[in-house]
Formats: structure tokens, C-alpha cells, sequence
């Protein structure tokens, strides 16, 4: 592990030694100095905090036992704040992939856990739930370390949703319910709602811990066994609560964790002939590659939750400071790595220069830095190529002239971290206002009436989530109706309960993950159809 | 004939009893009248203890607290998982106590305390443990309104205070399949135990003050029916009322909402529910069941199988295996863990099963085992079996609420169908076949709130219960249950340019 040695992280003046990594270098985008700008950076982090958190767990979780790739290979994950290696994972390829669905493929065939009775699933589940409460503090500082999110994040939402997300579906476990279903004759019909199999499921790297909540909890509750491939960023704090899982009395080869690259492991889990359902969250991109994947092998039935370029629409008669907290929020939480990120600011043309320039002040405001020191409010982004990426966007919007507010540099000289950038004269047509960031870059568009917002705001080819912010119930009413979108969150965002279904129209995914809707992705509806002699009623 | 074996009435020492009074807003009260009744160990007809009597001004003061809590208190206020983690730990704490809580049902209803063990207590945490899941998973609907340009959704809101009333046959089972789902609902309420049995539902009660639930969410207020009963049944500031007992106190319940403020009525009643022994059953089977069926807590359910119905082929031997099963069915003290059968509850019910064991004789029905008491003192009494009764006869048309089994014989499937419905009861029946047409058409005939199939007992969490008929008008258990502590209120505005309907 390399030492944290001392560094001025945030400090502009402060020269750094070589880079770790080769890929951090080349890295120039808009930081000189023609593009500086104040942010509130933790001027006192002189010194990069040290997780206190061992790395217990690097290798693939099959059977109930942690296991060295077949191949013996490893790959490094790395500390976004400074790209330095944290550990050296296990680096699952196709036959790991096989392993895992030969143990995966076991348990459900002839294992306890399908024929475990849901009440005995349950209590496992909320045994779970009390171990990641007990371990809140190391899994927090895990992820953080992984990810660079920050660590008040990480343990004060985070963590506990993990824990609530498997209290949620344990409770389901004993409440998944068929019909007795009317029939055209003398007949007695029941649905049967059978766990699906093997689950198959690819996790991102944004929310690592919550994406496997998301994933797992469902798929256990309904009694499948799961393959789950982590993201190559961040496969650290999987590896911890499957080690909880097993504490918790989870029986081998239910749950399943391969880390590896999706090039790899992901094709060959997505392609698998014994694989019964898979459940991706990512890009778009790599999300038709899964879909194609499935439909060449053995048309297994797949759940995406991909890209956004959510719309978050401000009325006239919004309460404008709210709503200026709440975009900035929507946009720049988790560093801007949300797929739901508002990242189409649609403000309305009266209260479009106050919004802007309240809008701007708040990023200014923002507080970049080590994301375990605590004020902070937003870390690096995860590794180089996000980071290259998003300056790539921040460079597009300025050549395509649109308003640079704020921000648009890289700050400090190491690590992942971006100024948080405001955009304003965004147009439709900009690829800034098009394209998914994924990257603390907001873009503030102009609109003056509520058929142009709606036909714009649905001019994309995403539809995961919007926000709409107006005290009119029936603009309210009327614009979530309109919006072609799978959450639309009104004078609020980012609102995730446990209950709450989550997913998009058109090419931001088809199935919907938590609630009661999520259950339907790991379930076969079975009709059992028996004639009837003489009965009683119809 | 004597009937079964009696293990001689080994006395356990008695449990500690530690929880006397009524509990209201959090605190353990002494009556406002200072009056106290005597809790009877049936094995013995000894007092266990002194238990505040509670009556109208203590269920005043309880309703108080509830409606307090309710309306202004934190509980509804609460999201759904912040009450289950509250509930959860109460499971908790229950299956911490188990032993104490089994001890109390035992000493005081005479219950087995194996069974109260690994059944009772258990099912009762389950109850609490399924609710609490439940707490976050209360749905409203967004409508298909028919009207043009119509919005419209509903929220299913918790009643408010609830009066539970519980009897004395399964004391921490009935506390949980009532408190639980309200519980999870968000209401609040004044539960009143039964006479016979205050005692666990007093130490609930103190275990869910260490559980955290806000004072005034669960009151429980000791004493009789027709005092502290009639005055929750009465009570113009509740709003719904549970009541778990006989068909002629379901009654009264109702006479007393309808007369006072309306409010709604849960009534799970009485029962005199057949088992049908269809001539392909297995003989061994059928006669368990048949045994099981209807001497489990010493014929004290009201689900008990107390007219069973054996097809004519089958019925000499399904009879003659009774007979020889019922001799290893060991009436005995309940804390002896060889007894399958421990004393009636009380005196009441003693002598109210022994005058139908005499019915049963004088109307001319063929006492096969049993009729007799055992020992010389409790209430005891062997497992008894009539044959040949008919459906004219008081044992075949009232529920006796003891270890009394009536025998008949039939022919036809319809026959069967027939004689099971000839009841103003329907809670729950059981069919003993392997004929899948058989099982769906009588499943779908009989009419009663459940039919078990090849089992009996089959109660689950998830499973609704409840009757047809005089057996109720209610469904506890799974679900379903939940809708009795949800009142449906449902919203409406004009939508304008929706682009769809």
C-alpha cells in the first residue's frame, strides 16, 4: 500500500512528486489560470487523512469461500485522492465467472435457500442488516476510500440505507404473494410467484454499497442466488458485507462476488447459458452491450438502470433559494456521479438571472477536498478517465459557447478533483446539455412557458428522473404527468426510500429496482390451471 | 372405558409473578377503584395472584393516554420503519422471555409450557416480526378516475385507537395477531386480557416500555368483560374495536358500537368446524388429525374440529385408530412435558364441558372414550369422543369449547359438503383426501374463512383468518389483517392538458 505521505492536495502552489500512475499525467483541461476561481477548498487539509480501515478482503467471494483468481492475476484499485494504490484485487475472467455460476447454480438447484421457508430468509437478512450497523464505521471509510465520496456521506446516508434496504426486503421475503385468478370456465387458477434462479448482476462504481443493496436485496428475498460482479473501481466494500453475509448465516454459494473489468468478467456473466436473469446498472452504452449479450446467449431477461440527463424545471413561482439549493444539490451530490444528476438546470426566463447568479454563489460556496475530512462536501471523482472526460465536457461547453459561471478547473494537482462548474446560456443543441457528465458540471437552461419546458425537457433520449419546482398543484399535476420520465421528484430530488420504485423510459433502462416493483425482476410467475368439478361458485 | 393416561398432575414451581396492575401512559397503575381480582391456577384452583380490576374509569384514563398518543404523540407521526425498528425490538425482547412468558400462559390457562415454548411465544414474536415488516409497505393507490380531467389517489391512514379485546384460550397469540398489525398501522390502543389469563399481557406490556414504543401507544387494562369490556365497547372516543370470543359477547360488542359512536367492529367468534374424512384419506393420518384437531389446548380453539365427518367406507377404520391413538393422548399438569393435555381453564368451563359430555349421553349419542374428570382437583377432563350424534343433538350444533369430538358418518361428497355447512358457524374446516377433485370442489364449497387440506392448524402469518357467518366478520393474520386498522380516505382534483387519462 503506498505511504500517505504528506500533500498539499488542494493547494494549487504545491508541487507533487510523479505521479503513481502513468494516467494521471497529461492532464491539463481548464485549470490555468484564466479559469481560476475562489472555490471554498479545505485550505487546512495539509495532509491526506488515513482510513482507519484495513483492506481485509481482495479476493473472489464462490461458495462461501474467499478465492484467488483461476488465473492468479490481480489488479490494483485505486485511492481517487491521490490515484495511489489502496490493495490489489483478485481479478475474476470467465472461468471465475463459471465458478461462481456452477456454486450459484448448486445453492438455488439443490440448496437450502429457496427451500428455506421466507420467514428463516427474513431473519438472515435483518441478522445482516444489525452486522452492517455493527460495521458502519469500516464499511463507511471503505467506501470512501474507494470511491471518494465523502465519509460523512458514506456513514450518516449511505450505510444506514444499506442496513434500511435489507430491513425493506426482509420484510417482503414472507409477503411475495400470487393470485387465485378468475377463469372463463370451470376452472381453479393460482399464479405462483417462483424465485427466477441464478442472478447475474453488474454493479457500478457510483454507489457501490447501495447498488448492491438494490441488487441483493430483492434477489434474496425472493429466493434466487446471486453472481455479482463488482465495478473495477470499487470492489473493496462488497467483499466486506459478503464477509457479513456469511456471519449472518447465509449459506454458501448464495451469494457470489467476482470483481473484475466488464470487458471480462461482466461479458461472460451477461453471456452466460446458465445465468437466469441479469440486472444491470451503468452506461447506455455498456447497457445495449448486456442486452445484445443476453439476446445472443440465452435470452435471459435483463434489468437496466443506465445514463440520464435529468431536467430539473424551475417555475416562476418557485421558492427560488430552495430551489437553487436543491438543483445545486441534484447536480453536484457524489461529486456529480449520479445517473439521475439534474444536470438540465430549466429555469424559467423572469427568475433566470436571480437563479443563475444564486446559483453560481452556491458553487463558489462549495467545499472541495479529502472527502474523510469533515465540512467537506465534495471529493474527487473516481479515477483518471472520468476525470478526463468530464473536462473534456467542461471544454466542449465553453467552445460551444455557452456562459462558463464558475469553476471549469481541475483543483489541486493530484487526485481526481474538479472545480464545481456552472454553465449558464446552456442551448438544447449543446452536447453539455445532451450528453451524460456524470461530473460536477451544472448546465442552466432559460424557458417562458410550460409546453416549451415540457416538449424540451423531453427532448432527450433519456428518462430516468426530473424534478419540478413550482407551489401550482396543477402545473405540479400536469408537468409530472407530461414528463417522460421514471421518478419525477416535485420541490424535492434525490428522494430514495426504500419503497420508492426507481427506473427509466426509453434509453435510460426498462425494469424498476426497490419497492414492491423490484420484486417482479426475480420472480416467475408460474399459472397453475386445474379443472373443477361441480364448484360451488365461479 | 378410561380414557388416555394421566401423568399424575406433577406441580412446577410457579413462575414469579411480577406484574399486577393496569398499564396506562407507560406507568403500572393500581385500579382508580383500588379493586383487584383473583388469577386461578386451573391445575389447582389455587389463586396465582391479586390483579387490579379495572373498569370505565380506568379504560377513561387509558383511552386518554391512547388518544393523546394518537393524536398528538409521535407514533403515527412516525415513518413506517421507524415503528418497525421499534417493533423489531420488541420481537426481540419477547424472544429474550420466552421461557417467563410460556411459564405465565401455562400456570394460568392451564396451557402446555413445552408448547407455549417452541408455539405460542415464538408465533407470537412472528406476529410482531412480520407486522414490523410490514409497517413500511402500506399502499394507497393512484385511480383510474372515469371522469375527464379527474385526478385521483387514496392514503390509507390509521384508524386512531383501537379497544382490543383478547380472550384466555391462546393469551400471547390473540395480544400479538391484534396488537402487531394495528401497531404497524400506526394506531394506538387499550388492549383488555382476558380474566382468566392477565398475566403475559401485563409483562408485554412491561417489555414494550423496554422496547421504546412512546407512553401511551399500548395500554392494557385488566379486568372483566362486562365492566372494562362493555365500557371499551361503549366508549365514544374509540375508533374501532377488536374482539376475539364467543359468538354471544361478539354480540353484545356490536349492540354496544352500534348504540354508542358507530365505530367499526372486528369480531372473530365461535366455531363448530368439520373435518371430512373422504375414503381414499390415510386411515393413520386421518386420525391424527382428527385428535389433533380437536383436543389441541384441550379442545379450547375456536377453530377446534369438533363434528368430524367420516365417509362411510373408511369409518370403522378410521374410528378404530382413533380409539387407540386417543389412549396415548396423555391428559397431565402442562409443565409435565409428557402431557399433551392440561387442565380446562377454569371452573366455568369445567363444568360447562361436563354438562355436554351428559347432553351428549342423554340425547342418545354412543360414548365411545372419555366423559369422565381426572384427578381430584383442577379441571381436568379425558379426551371424549361420541359417535352416532346427530344433527338435532346440542353437541353437534353449540361449541363446547372442550375435549369433546362429535362422530358422524356420511356418504356422498355432496352428503359431506352438506352436513359441514349445516352450522351457523363457518371459521374453518378440514378435508382429509388425496383426490385433487375432491379437495377443489368441497375447498370451494364449505363456507368458512379457512379450509385446511391433509393438515389442520395450518396457521401461518401470512395466512388470513377469520369467518363466515356467526363466526365473524373479520380476517386477522397476513396482510388482509392490516386493512382493519386502515381507514381508506380517498383524494380527488381536476388535472388540466394530462396527456393521458
Amino acid at each position: 500500500m503506498a505511504a500517505r505521505r504528506v500533500s498539499s492536495l488542494l493547494s494549487r502552489s504545491f508541487s507533487a512528486a510523479s505521479p503513481v500512475l502513468s494516467r494521471s499525467q497529461g492532464r491539463n483541461g481548464y485549470n490555468g489560470s484564466r479559469m481560476v476561481r475562489r472555490f471554498g477548498t479545505s485550505s487546512a487539509a495539509e495532509e491526506i487523512i488515513s482510513p482507519s480501515v484495513q483492506v481485509s478482503y481482495t479476493k473472489l467471494l464462490i461458495d462461501g469461500n474467499f478465492v484467488d483468481a483461476a488465473s492468479g492475476k490481480t489488479f490494483p484499485t485505486l485511492d481517487p485522492r491521490t490515484g495511489e494504490v489502496i490493495a490489489n484485487v483478485a481479478e475474476g475472467d470467465a472461468e471465475d465467472i463459471n465458478r461462481a455460476v456452477k456454486a450459484a447454480r448448486k445453492a438455488f438447484d439443490e440448496g437450502p435457500w429457496p427451500k428455506m421457508t421466507a420467514y428463516e430468509r427474513s431473519r438472515i437478512m435483518l441478522r445482516f442488516a444489525d452486522l452492517v450497523e455493527k460495521h458502519s464505521e469500516e464499511l463507511a471509510a471503505l467506501e470512501t476510500w474507494d470511491n471518494g465520496k465523502t465519509y460523512e456521506q458514506a456513514k450518516t446516508a449511505e450505510i444506514p440505507m444499506l442496513a434500511r434496504l435489507f430491513r425493506y426486503y426482509a420484510g417482503w421475503a414472507d409477503k411475495i404473494h400470487g393470485l387465485t385468478v378468475p377463469a372463463d370456465g370451470n376452472y381453479h387458477v393460482q399464479t405462483l410467484h417462483e424465485p427466477i434462479g441464478v442472478a447475474g448482476q453488474i454493479i457500478p462504481w457510483n454507489f457501490p454499497l447501495l447498488m448492491f443493496a438494490w441488487k441483493v436485496g430483492p434477489a434474496l428475498a425472493c429466493g434466487n442466488t446471486i453472481v455479482l460482479k463488482t465495478a473495477e473501481q470499487t470492489p473493496l466494500t462488497a467483499f466486506y458485507v459478503g464477509k457479513l453475509f456469511l456471519e449472518a448465516g447465509l449459506p454458501p454459494g448464495v451469494l457470489n462476488i467476482v470483481s473484475g473489468f466488464g470487458a471480462t468478467a461482466g461479458a461472460s456473466l451477461a453471456s452466460h447459458m446458465d445465468v437466469d436473469k441479469l440486472a444491470f446498472t451503468g452506461s447506455t452504452d455498456t447497457g445495449k452491450v448486456i442486452l445484445g449479450l443476453a439476446a445472443n446467449s440465452n435470452l435471459k431477461p435483463v434489468t437496466l438502470e443506465l445514463g440520464g440527463k435529468s431536467p430539473f424545471i424551475v417555475f416562476e413561482d418557485a421558492d427560488i433559494d430552495k430551489a437553487v439549493e436543491l438543483a445545486h444539490f441534484a447536480l453536484f451530490f457524489n461529486q456529480g456521479q449520479c445517473c439521475c444528476a439534474g444536470s438540465r438546470t430549466y429555469v424559467h426566463e423572469r427568475v433566470y438571472d436571480e437563479f443563475v447568479e444564486k446559483a453560481k454563489a452556491r458553487a463558489l460556496k462549495r467545499v472541495v477536498g479529502d472527502p474523510f475530512k469533515k465540512g467537506i462536501e465534495q471529493g474527487p471523482q473516481i479515477d483518471s478517465k472520468q476525470f478526463e472526460k468530464v473536462m473534456k465536457y467542461i471544454r466542449s461547453g465553453v467552445e460551444s459557447n455557452a456562459t462558463l459561471e464558475c469553476g471549469g478547473g481541475q483543483v489541486g494537482d493530484k487526485g481526481y478533483f474538479i472545480q464545481p462548474t456552472v454553465f449558464s446560456n446552456v442551448k438544447d443543441d449543446m452536447l453539455i446539455a445532451q450528453d451524460e457528465i456524470f461530473g460536477p458540471v451544472q448546465s442552466i437552461l432559460k424557458f417562458s412557458d410550460v409546453d416549451e419546458v415540457i416538449r424540451r425537457a423531453n427532448n432527450t433520449r433519456y428518462g430516468l428522473a426530473a424534478g419540478v419546482f413550482t407551489k401550482n398543484i396543477d402545473t405540479a399535476n400536469r408537468v409530472s404527468r407530461a414528463l417522460k420520465a421514471g421518478t419525477v421528484w416535485v420541490n424535492c430530488f434525490d428522494v430514495f426510500d426504500a419503497a420508492i420504485p426507481f427506473g427509466g423510459y426509453k434509453m435510460s433502462g426498462n425494469g424498476r429496482e426497490k419497492g414492491i416493483y423490484s420484486l417482479n425482476n426475480y420472480l416467475q410467475v408460474k399459472a397453475v390451471v386445474t379443472p373443477l368439478n361441480n364448484p360451488a361458485w365461479i | 372405558m378410561k380414557n388416555g393416561k394421566c401423568n399424575g398432575g406433577a406441580t412446577a414451581e410457579l413462575p414469579e409473578i411480577k406484574f399486577t396492575k393496569l398499564f396506562i401512559n407507560g406507568q403500572f397503575l393500581d385500579a382508580a377503584s383500588g379493586k383487584t381480582f383473583e388469577t386461578i391456577d386451573p391445575r389447582n384452583g389455587e389463586v396465582i395472584a391479586k390483579i387490579a380490576a379495572g373498569d370505565k374509569e380506568d379504560v377513561d384514563l387509558a383511552v386518554n393516554a391512547a388518544r393523546h398518543a394518537f393524536d398528538h404523540g409521535p407514533w403515527p407521526r412516525m415513518t413506517g420503519f421507524e415503528r418497525a425498528r421499534i417493533i423489531n425490538k420488541y420481537t426481540d425482547l419477547i424472544e429474550q422471555n420466552i421461557e417467563e412468558l410460556a411459564a405465565l400462559d401455562a400456570v394460568d390457562g392451564g396451557k402446555l409450557f413445552q408448547m407455549g415454548k417452541i408455539g405460542d411465544i415464538p408465533a407470537a414474536a412472528g406476529h410482531f416480526r412480520y407486522y414490523a415488516g410490514a409497517a413500511d409497505k402500506i399502499h394507497g393507490e393512484t385511480l383510474r378516475m372515469t371522469r375527464p380531467s379527474l385526478f385521483g389517489y387514496t392514503l390509507k391512514e390509521p384508524i386512531g385507537v383501537v379497544g382490543h379485546i383478547i380472550p384466555w384460550n391462546f393469551p400471547s397469540i390473540m395480544f400479538a395477531m391484534k396488537v402487531a398489525p394495528a401497531l404497524a398501522a400506526g394506531c394506538t390502543m387499550v388492549v383488555k386480557p382476558a380474566e382468566q389469563t392477565p398475566l403475559s399481557a401485563l409483562f408485554y406490556a412491561h417489555l414494550s416500555k423496554e422496547a421504546g414504543f412512546p407512553d401511551g401507544v399500548i395500554n392494557v387494562v385488566t379486568g372483566f368483560g362486562s365492566t372494562a369490556g362493555a365500557a371499551i365497547a361503549s366508549h365514544m372516543d374509540i375508533d374501532k374495536v377488536s374482539f376475539t370470543g364467543s359468538t354471544d359477547v361478539g354480540r353484545k360488542i356490536m349492540q354496544a358500537a352500534a348504540t354508542s359512536n358507530l365505530k367499526k367492529v372486528s369480531l372473530e367468534l365461535g366455531g363448530k368446524s368439520p373435518l371430512l374424512i373422504f375414503d381414499d384419506a390415510d386411515v393413520n393420518k386421518a386420525a391424527e388429525l382428527a385428535l389433533l384437531g380437536c383436543f389441541y389446548n384441550k379442545g379450547e380453539i375456536c377453530v377446534a374440529s369438533s363434528r368430524v365427518f367420516i365417509q362411510e367406507g373408511i369409518y370403522d377404520k378410521v374410528v378404530e385408530k382413533m380409539l387407540e391413538k386417543a389412549k396415548e393422548w396423555t391428559v397431565g399438569d402442562p409443565f409435565d412435558s409428557s402431557s399433551r393435555q392440561g387442565p380446562q381453564v377454569d371452573k366455568k368451563q369445567y363444568e360447562k364441558v361436563l354438562s355436554y359430555i351428559e347432553h351428549g349421553k342423554n340425547e342418545g349419542a354412543t360414548l365411545l372414550t372419555g366423559g369422565n374428570t381426572i384427578g381430584d382437583k383442577g379441571y381436568y377432563i379425558e379426551p371424549t369422543i361420541f359417535a352416532d350424534v346427530t344433527e338435532d343433538m346440542k353437541i353437534y350444533k353449540e361449541e363446547i369449547f372442550g375435549p369433546v369430538m362429535s362422530l358422524m358418518k356420511f356418504k356422498t361428497i355432496e352428503e359431506g359438503i352438506k352436513c359441514a355447512n349445516n352450522t351457523k358457524y363457518g371459521l374453518a374446516a378440514g378435508i382429509v383426501s388425496q383426490n385433487i377433485d375432491v379437495i377443489n370442489t368441497v375447498s370451494r364449497s364449505i363456507k368458512a374463512g379457512v379450509i385446511w387440506v391433509n393438515c389442520y392448524f395450518a396457521f401461518d402469518l401470512d395466512s388470513p383468518y377469520g369467518g363466515y357467518k356467526m363466526s365473524g366478520n373479520c380476517r386477522e393474520s397476513g396482510m388482509d389483517a392490516l386493512d382493519s386498522y386502515l381507514q381508506v380516505k380517498s383524494i380527488a382534483m381536476p388535472l388540466h392538458n394530462s396527456p393521458w387519462m
